[in-house]
């Protein structure tokens, strides 16, 4: 569904990505792991179209998405949940959630979404969207995705300085839309969090992808990965 | 004769009410900045010329082709919008990836361009423009006569300005354009068509700017310098409401419009200073503006 290859990226002078290559496949949860700095962001940054400059390939389904607009790919039926969740102050709970616009047919209905996230019924009068709890700003910045139609979601650390109660939350969100068809790609800094979900797990090093664990290995590779992580 | 504070009633209230209609100007003017500013990140100093060329556009409308004053309201905003729409496409849009300071300076030439241009032909005296039959005359209140063109002039002013701040507040359109203010990369990533819709915004603003114009027109003789006598001011009122605040702009400007009208009864001497004098007063206590945002 979406494969990269060689993919190069600059913010200015400094070149972050060197030659990251690996592939998504249609209905699978797939995580980024790897420790700051090592271009997990930047990757998902430079899939969307939002890094200065980029190279090399980047296909969603057999499109290339190099070259085109941020826009452009958002329509291609990606969509992306920013690690500083991009919940916006000047706009309402529900006004956040009815932003993204739908892009491709059989997105979640709105009655849908707030069955997985109660929280956000509740909420839905709230008038600034960032008077929200950092939980439940995470929930909307997933929820307004989830409508677009876009079968493609990329999630950058959606559990980053959560209680652990809410991370559960997110954890089974994650599996339900999966369970829905949806495909994610996931940046994760917490692999004990990423193997309650993904399938697969890239590791990412000076922006490149240098190993993949598939879930089922991930036990046995715990030596490897903390190398990796160093942790 | 009636007298308050010292002052007779009639002198008081038409003052008032000549307050009112320049507050009316700079309230419909600095709103348009106000969305400009937003979306753009640019001051457009060429607002006042593009009020001028909104007049010009009714002047012309009339002189040219007979049409009068209300087609004129409407036909001119869109004519001058198209205008703007065209400047932003081909030049403004151009100067996004740079210091902010180009953008100033490339639409204060442009407005040296645009005045220079029409005062070549037509002159700088002036052109009269004709009150509509409908709105001529005046009504007696009885503590003062109204001009009914002026409480015309105030109302249309208001009703406009209001309009204006419920589609950006209330319509899911402004909240598109409020998200797009805040974070318009991530508005992209959505696959939202952000540049159409800056280039839009301009579009808009430039023709609040040129309905402002068509309502000026009867009031003031339509010539290529009557914008400058309202942006000094403008951008005064744009720096006392906070930048980029819709509802601060239009309350500010009307404010400000009676304020000076009250300092013509009270203290003549400072009518031309008493915005600036609040301008400072403002920034020195609130530097963000009176409904600036803290964020």
């Amino acid at each position: 569904m979406l494969e990269i290859g060689d993919l190069n990226a600059w913010y200015g002078e400094s070149h972050v990505l060197h030659g990251a290559a690996f592939r998504v496949n249609e209905g699978e949860v797939v995580t980024l792991l790897g420790r700051n700095g090592a271009g997990k962001t930047t990757t998902m940054k430079s899939i969307m179209g939002l890094v200065p400059r980029r190279e090399g390939t980047i296909r969603f389904n057999g499109r290339e998405l190099i070259g085109l607009s941020s826009e452009a790919i958002a329509r291609n039926g990606i969509a992306f949940c920013p690690e500083e969740r991009g919940i916006f102050g000047s706009l309402s709970v529900t006004e956040n959630l009815l932003l993204p616009p739908v892009v491709a047919p059989g997105g979640l209905d709105i009655d849908t979404i707030y069955a997985l996230f109660p929280n956000l019924k509740e909420r839905a009068r709230t008038a600034q969207g960032t008077k929200l709890s950092g939980g439940e700003q995470q929930m909307l910045a997933i929820a307004r995705i989830l409508r677009t139609g876009a079968k493609m979601l990329l999630l950058d650390e959606p559990t980053e300085g959560l209680a652990p109660v809410i991370v559960q939350q997110i954890g089974r969100t994650i599996r339900e839309i999966k369970a829905r068809g949806f495909t994610v790609l996931l940046v994760e800094q917490n692999f004990r969090f990423a193997a309650t979900v993904a399938d697969r797990h890239y590791v990412m090093e000076h922006g490149r992808v240098i190993d993949m664990i598939p879930n089922h290995l991930l036990e046995a590779s715990m030596d490897k990965l903390h190398e990796y992580l160093g942790v | 004769m009636m007298m308050i504070f010292g002052v007779p009633a009639p002198l008081l209230f038409g003052q008032l009410m000549l307050g009112l209609i320049n507050g009316a100007f700079y309230a419909m003017l600095s709103l348009g900045l106000a969305i400009i500013f937003g979306m753009l990140n640019i001051i457009n100093f060429a607002h006042g010329a593009l009020f001028m060329m909104g007049a010009f556009a009714a002047w012309m409308l009339l002189n040219y082709a007979g049409i009068g004053y209300f087609p004129a309201l409407i036909l001119s905003p869109i004519l001058i919008g198209i205008f703007g729409i065209v400047l932003e496409r081909v030049m403004i849009s151009r100067l996004y990836k740079l210091d902010h300071l180009y953008g100033l300076l490339l639409t204060f030439g442009l407005a040296l361009v645009i005045e220079g241009l029409f005062r070549n032909y037509y002159g700088s005296s002036g052109m009269p423009y004709e009150i509509p039959h409908v709105l001529q005359g005046a009504t007696n209140l009885g503590f003062m006569f109204l001009p009914i063109y002026r409480a015309w002039v105030v109302v249309a002013a208001l009703v406009v300005c209001i309009a204006t701040w419920a589609v950006i507040e209330k319509t899911f359109l402004g909240a598109r354009l409020r998200a797009a203010t805040e974070n318009a990369p991530l508005v992209r990533a959505f696959g939202v068509n952000v540049p159409r819709m800056i280039t839009l915004t301009y579009g808009a603003g430039v023709g609040l700017a040129a309905f402002a114009g068509v309502l000026a027109a009867p009031i003031y003789s339509v010539n290529p310098n009557m914008g400058d006598n309202f942006i000094n001011t403008v951008f005064a009122v744009v720096v006392i409401g906070g930048m980029g605040s819709i509802m601060g702009s239009i309350i500010t400007g009307f404010g400000l419009g009676v304020i000076e009208g009250l300092t013509k009864v009270f203290y003549p001497q400072a009518s031309a200073t008493v915005v600036f004098l609040v301008m400072v007063i403002v920034l020195l206590f609130l530097p963000r503006g009176l409904f600036g945002k803290t964020a």
